[in-house]
Formats: C-alpha cells, sequence, structure tokens
C-alpha cells in the first residue's frame, strides 16, 4: 500500500496538477494590464475609457449597486484629481452626477420624485427590481457589475475575454433557443448576454481607436478599480510596511546573533 | 513555575504590588527567568507566533464587529462597505481574512513539530490534548467565520459542512436544527455564528492559558527529547528565546504582509465575492484549504455517515496519540525509521489536501484509461484520496504503535548540551 501512494505521489508530481479542465471554457488570454505587479497602477486614462464603455453600453443592463458617482473622483479612481481630495467637490464628479436622474422623496408632500443626482448618490441600476430585470433579459438575471472582477476565475482577463469571446457556434452546438449566444470562455458556452461591445460602439473622448479589444479591456480595468477601488492605497502602504519589517527583522537578527553570541547551541 | 522565584521587586511600589497580587511575578517566572533548553530550533518559535496570531485575530475581529451587520440582508454589503467607506477598513478585513490562513499555516506547522520531535509524549500528554482542543476551537471558530461575509461560498459551504452532521443516526436532525435556528441556513444561523465567532475566540485564549500553564510545569520539550538535567542545559527565556522569537515572528509577518498587501484574495475564492443566492448552488463547492485534507477523507467513504466519523476520527488520532505511541525514544531525531514514515505522513496530509481540491471523479493522470474499481476509475482523485486516507489512518493505528515495539533506534545522549555522539552529525534537522 505504501508503495502504492508513493507512486501515485510520484505520478501526480509529474503531471503537475492539471488544471480544471471543467465546463470547456477557454481559458483566457494574459493581458500586460497596467495594475498588475507590486507597484502597478491604475491608468486613469483607461479607467476613464471603461466607465465610458459602463455608461453607455452595460449599464443598460447592469447595476453596480456598491459605487457611488464621488468614488469616480476618489484617489486612484477614474475622475480623481488633486485639486479637489474630496471628491464631492469635484466639478466633473459633480457634472457626471447631475447627468442621473435618482428617485426620491419629495421633502414637502413625500410624494415620489425624479431629481439630479449628487456625487453621494450611488449608480442607479437600470431595472428596479430583479423580476424586472429577468423580464426584460430572457430569463436571465444581469449580475450587478461592482465586484465581477474579483469574483470569477480569471478576473479582469476574463471579463475581457468573454467580451471577445462571441462565435458562431460549432456545427451540432447551436443553441437551444434564441436568447442564448455561444461564448468560447463562458463556462458551459451558452450565455444570455448578447455580444455587447462592437468597434465603433463607444467613441472615445481621448481620441483612442474605439476597436473591439480596447473597449474590453479598458471596461474590464475598469470593473477591476469598481471591484479592488483601494488597490494602490493597499500596494503603496504594502511597500512601506515591506520596508519596515524586512529593517526590522535584520535589527533582530542582529540581536539574535549578538545575545547567543557566547552560547553553544 | 517549576522550581522558585527569583522575582526581586525593585521599586516600594511593585513590592506592594506583589505581596497583594503577584502578577508581575507571575510574568517574571514565566516570560524572563523561565529556564529554556538552549537547543530549541525555529521549530520552537511557533508557539510565540500563534499567540500573536490570535491577538491579531481578535484586534481586527472586534474593529470588524464594529462595523459589520449579523444579517442576512446586510452582511455582504456590511463588509463591502468595511472594505470601501471605512478607514483602513480593507486593511482590518484583509489581515483578518489572511489571518486566519495564517493562523493555520502557524498551527500546523506547530502540530508537525510535536508529531515529530514526540512533544506528546509523558510527561506532556496534558499539553498536547489542551492543543488538541485548541486547534478544534479553531476549526470552528474559522469555519463560522467564513459564513459571517455571506457570499456563495459561505452560505453554501455552510449548508454542505451542517449537512453532515445531520448523518448522525437519532440526535443528527436535532443537532443540525439546533446549528440552524431552523430547517436550513438562514438569517438565524448567521446571527448564532456571529455570536459563537465572537466567543470562541475568547475560549481559545482561555484554553491558551492552560496550555502554557501545563507547558510550564512540565517544561519544554527539545529536539534532543532529552530532558534537561542541569542549569547548563537551559537558558533563561529572556533574552534568549524572547529574541528569537521575536525574529522569527518578524520572518513571519513578512510572509503575512505579503499576502494581505499584494495577493489578499489568493487564499480565498472568487465566488465569495458573489452574495448568497439559496436557489444558484455553486458548480464547485470547496471549503477553504485548512480543511481540505478532512474534507478529501470525507469523501474518500462512500458512505455518508462512516465519512463524518472518518471525518471526526482523524482529529480523534490526534487525541489518543500520546497513548498510541510506544515508543522510548522521544524525539525522531535518533529513529531513522520513524522519520521515513513521518516524511510519508506529511506527503501524504498535502496529497490530502490537494484531493479535497479536486472533483472527487477528475482523472489524476488525464486521459489515462484505468479499470472501474467499486465506484470510480482508478485514476481518480477519490481513489488517491483513499489510499491518502488509508496510510493517514495506518500512521497512527499501526505504524505508530508497531514502529516503537520493532524499530532500533540511534544512540540517544546523555544530555542536551553534552558532545554529539559519534555518528551523530546532524545538528538540524
Ligand atoms: C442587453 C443587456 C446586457 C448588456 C447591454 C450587457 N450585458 Fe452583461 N449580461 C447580461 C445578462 C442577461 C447576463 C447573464 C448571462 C447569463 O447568466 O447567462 C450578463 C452577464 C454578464 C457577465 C457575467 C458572465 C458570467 O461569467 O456569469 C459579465 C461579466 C457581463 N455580463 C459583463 C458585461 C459588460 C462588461 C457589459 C458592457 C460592455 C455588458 N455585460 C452588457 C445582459 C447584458
Ligand atoms: C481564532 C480567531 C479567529 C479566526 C480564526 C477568525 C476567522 C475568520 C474568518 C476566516 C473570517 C472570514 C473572512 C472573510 O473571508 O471575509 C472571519 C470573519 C469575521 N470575523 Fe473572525 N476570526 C477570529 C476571531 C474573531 C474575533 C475575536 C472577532 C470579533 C470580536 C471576529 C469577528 C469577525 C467578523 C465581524 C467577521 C466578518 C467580516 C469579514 O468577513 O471580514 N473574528 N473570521
Amino acid at each position: 500500500m505504501l508503495r502504492k501512494v508513493t507512486l501515485l505521489a510520484a505520478a501526480l508530481v509529474l503531471v503537475g496538477g492539471p488544471a480544471f479542465a471543467a465546463g470547456k471554457a477557454k481559458e483566457p488570454a494574459d493581458i500586460a494590464f497596467s495594475f498588475e505587479g507590486p507597484f502597478g497602477t491604475y491608468d486613469q486614462a483607461q479607467l476613464q475609457r471603461g466607465y465610458k464603455v459602463y455608461r453607455e453600453v452595460c449599464a443598460a443592463c447592469h447595476s453596480m449597486n456598491l459605487l457611488a458617482f464621488r468614488n469616480l473622483g476618489d484617489r486612484g479612481g477614474p475622475f480623481y484629481d488633486p485639486k479637489y481630495p474630496n471628491a464631492n467637490d469635484n466639478p466633473y464628479v459633480k457634472a457626471i452626477a447631475a447627468e442621473a436622474q435618482i428617485d426620491d422623496l419629495d421633502g414637502e408632500t413625500g410624494d415620489p420624485v425624479k431629481r439630479p443626482g449628487i456625487p453621494a448618490d450611488r449608480f442607479p441600476a437600470p431595472f428596479p427590481n430583479t423580476i424586472a430585470a429577468k423580464a426584460s433579459n430572457g430569463g436571465a438575471l444581469p449580475p450587478d457589475l461592482s465586484l465581477i472582477a474579483k469574483a470569477r476565475e480569471g478576473g479582469p482577463e476574463y471579463v475581457a475575454a468573454l467580451l471577445q469571446g462571441y462565435k458562431t457556434p460549432p456545427k451540432g452546438h447551436e443553441p437551444a433557443s434564441a436568447t442564448l449566444h455561444y461564448n468560447e470562455y463562458f463556462p458551459g458556452n451558452f450565455l444570455a448576454m448578447a455580444a455587447p461591445l462592437a468597434a465603433g460602439k463607444v467613441e472615445f473622448d481621448d481620441g483612442t481607436k474605439s476597436t473591439l479589444k480596447q473597449q474590453s479591456e479598458d471596461v474590464a480595468a475598469f470593473l477591476m478599480w469598481a471591484a479592488e477601488p483601494k488597490m494602490e492605497e493597499r500596494k503603496q502602504m504594502g511597500a512601506a510596511v515591506m520596508v519596515f519589517l524586512v529593517l526590522f527583522a535584520g535589527l533582530l537578527y542582529a540581536s539574535y546573533r549578538r545575545v547567543w553570541a557566547n552560547e553553544s547551541h | 513555575m517549576s522550581g522558585h522565584s527569583t522575582y526581586q521587586p525593585k521599586s516600594a511600589f511593585t513590592r506592594w504590588i506583589d505581596a497583594r497580587l503577584p502578577v508581575g511575578r507571575l510574568v517574571w517566572d514565566s516570560f524572563v527567568d523561565y529556564p529554556t533548553p538552549r537547543n530549541l530550533n525555529y521549530w520552537w518559535t511557533f508557539g510565540g507566533i500563534l499567540s500573536l496570531c490570535l491577538g491579531v485575530q481578535i484586534i481586527t475581529g472586534v474593529v470588524l464587529a464594529m462595523h459589520y451587520t449579523p444579517s442576512a440582508a446586510g452582511a455582504f454589503n456590511s463588509v463591502e462597505h468595511i472594505m470601501r467607506n471605512v478607514n483602513y477598513g480593507w486593511l482590518i478585513r484583509y489581515i483578518h481574512a489572511n489571518g486566519a490562513s495564517m493562523f493555520f499555516i502557524a498551527v500546523y506547522l506547530h502540530m508537525f513539530r510535536g508529531l515529530y520531535y514526540g512533544s506528546y509524549k509523558a510527561p506532556r500528554e496534558i499539553l498536547w490534548l489542551l492543543g488538541c482542543v485548541i486547534y478544534l476551537l479553531m476549526m470552528a471558530t474559522a469555519f463560522m467565520g467564513y459564513v459571517l461575509p455571506w457570499g456563495q461560498m459561505s452560505f453554501h459551504g455552510a449548508v454542505v459542512i451542517t449537512n453532515l452532521l445531520g448523518a448522525f443516526p437519532i440526535v443528527g436532525e436535532t443537532i443540525t436544527t439546533l446549528l440552524w435556528g431552523g430547517f436550513a441556513v438562514d438569517e438565524p444561523t448567521l446571527k448564532r455564528f456571529f455570536s459563537l465567532h465572537y466567543l470562541l475566540p475568547f475560549v481559545i485564549a482561555g484554553v491558551v492559558i492552560l496550555h502554557i500553564w501545563a507547558l510550564h510545569v512540565v517544561g519544554q520539550n527539545n529536539p534532543t527529547g532529552v530532558e534537561p538535567k542541569s542549569k547548563t542545559d537551559t537558558l533563561p527565556f529572556t533574552p534568549y528565546a524572547t529574541v528569537k522569537d521575536g525574529f522569527a515572528m518578524s520572518v513571519f509577518l513578512i510572509l503575512f504582509a505579503t499576502f494581505v498587501f499584494y495577493m489578499p484574495n489568493a487564499l480565498g475564492h472568487a465566488d465569495n465575492y458573489i452574495p448568497a443566492d439559496p436557489l444558484v448552488t455553486p458548480a464547485h463547492i470547496v471549503p477553504e484549504w485548512y480543511f481540505l485534507p478532512f474534507y478529501a477523507i470525507l469523501r474518500a467513504v462512500p458512505d455518508k455517515l462512516m465519512g463524518v466519523l472518518a471525518m471526526f476520527g482523524a482529529i480523534g488520532c490526534l487525541f489518543a496519540l500520546p497513548w498510541l505511541d510506544t515508543s522510548k525514544v522521544r524525539s525522531m531525531r535518533y529513529r531513522p525509521q520513524a522519520k521515513l514514515y513521518f516524511a510519508i505522513f506529511v506527503v501524504v496530509c498535502a496529497i490530502l489536501g490537494l484531493c479535497g481540491a479536486k472533483l472527487p471523479d477528475d482523472p489524476i493522470i488525464p486521459g489515462l484509461w484505468s479499470p472501474l474499481v467499486i465506484d470510480s476509475p482508478l485514476n481518480s482523485f477519490v481513489w488517491l484520496s483513499r489510499f491518502a486516507t488509508l496510510y493517514y489512518f495506518a500512521y497512527f493505528l499501526v505504524i505508530t504503535p508497531a514502529l516503537g515495539l520493532t524499530e532500533k533506534p540511534r544512540p540517544v545522549p546523555e544530555t542536551i548540551s553534552s558532545p554529539v555522539l559519534p555518528g551523530d552529525s546532524d545538528k538540524k534537522d
């Protein structure tokens, strides 16, 4: 029995733990995002483009309930301006918020009203509730996108790949219904979201060419920021903590050597 | 605490205190003057590291609890509120979430240390049993903590694990109903888990005190497994052990910080960033990494009740170990055969962990045909976990008792500080 265990263990090491091949979904291609690595930061221009893609396309179906307009102007955010450390004062953020119509109650009469948004408001959701969201999407619920880049294996790479992964299904693989679409990267291959993006669909203000790839990667970067808005702060603090800990450990090691210098052990 | 106290209060005030409540004396005797074997290696630094982990979890946990909402509707969003709006909330939460993993890394190394050097053998049985109790409490605490963010993995993990207890005949249903506070995992479950998750760490702290008390009565074991015989075998805890523990802690903190600041979600599961939905079951429910070996043992057994018993039995073996080991020699440093079986045991635990992460029917070597045995092809993780489970139990129930009676240990030194014996050149192992 012992030998069997060792043999199996050896075999295991040889194969090197093959990745889960479930669902026949294709591995998303690696993308060299600016926010990777221990010193990576978000590319602000990319976040701005990504926000535009979200606002003009995805927001028609997907909510982002965890985000408020003020977050757009937070440090590390798409519209952060060092002149306005408090994002609520950022005129650009105010203008974006004001474009939205927010449900509220009239302070005098208590009647439901609509008013222009302020930075403290959350992004408005496209549907009043999940039943309505499903009813408009062939029975499928478009998931909230606030955390999507952390809530999927593969993260932003997966999101970018998914948006570009629509193909005509291989022979014999036709979708069961007209509301399902074939996508190489989706586990199970059929999802209820039709290809939302196409070349030229969104016009970028900074003159960047609006290819499908560009839009997909930009919105994926934006969604990563939305899911992990404190990443830059985290890595900055991390660098300081690491330097401190290494020095501290070095100091302790030196003390250790001194204390033990005369003791055999 | 063993031997008499050398504490000398220095001022009138400390003399006054010492005559009424000698806490200063207790600290002095336990952490300054306390004699430690002079040959302790770095495997002995995990006790200090574990105390640090417990402290970190309690401090970060208390702060999290100030902002957390224990309700099915509010839990997920309150954790995100902590991540986004609370000052340094992301830091506190990432420290707490990764701190649990660090805690388990440290406890596993601490336990393997004990297994290897025979730290459970007389007179340290109670010390070892208290350690096993701490480990059980840690698992309960971490399990309930993982439910609190109320993500998909929190919820469905809780469903799977609590359902296991339903496998017990007669009492099973009562236990699950009591745990759930109803007939399914729901709001009342979350509320009682939160309450218990807050309580248990303090129970752990209490048992830790007993653990250290027991330790100070019997004294530390050491790599030779030979009890200190004279003053020359030991050194005072401070500064010798303090500075070494301090150095080890700072190195451990570097690892800890690497996870917190650079890969805070690497040990977690993506699905836990999806709010819990009882109607949607994730494709692949896996517990946190530190439970995976036991999860593999559970699934290795085709029968649910037997699987649950095997899982608890696996922990039961740890409790019984002091009475299963028949060896006269404490440390495996002088037991070449035991060393080999121990090394295999460590590998087997890692294999069980791997099996726990895979789907049982997944092939180990993709594409390789193998005969169907009982219910699955031989080339599947469920069969690998069966062999590994067999070894796990055999290690405790057969190998350990038998080896002590049959093996020929190498000569053991007279005392800790006596010159190494001829042929005993491995000082570090
Ligand atoms: C017409 C409505 C619609 C639009 C516009 C839309 N989506 Fe979707 N999306 C859906 C629906 C419906 C689903 C659920 C699909 C399913 O579960 O089968 C979905 C699912 C998703 C998923 C989750 C896939 C998974 O792994 O479960 C992502 C990511 C996503 N959409 C991103 C986007 C992005 C980014 C945009 C904008 C570029 C966008 N969507 C635009 C309707 C839409
Ligand atoms: C033995 C010590 C402890 C361990 C091993 C532990 C473990 C955990 C784990 C694994 C989580 C889930 C983290 C996540 O994925 O988000 C968690 C969450 C939580 N814990 Fe603890 N914990 C401990 C002590 C405490 C204490 C003492 C408190 C409170 C006083 C506490 C309060 C909380 C709260 C409020 C949460 C939910 C917030 C969150 O999920 O981040 N914990 N704990």
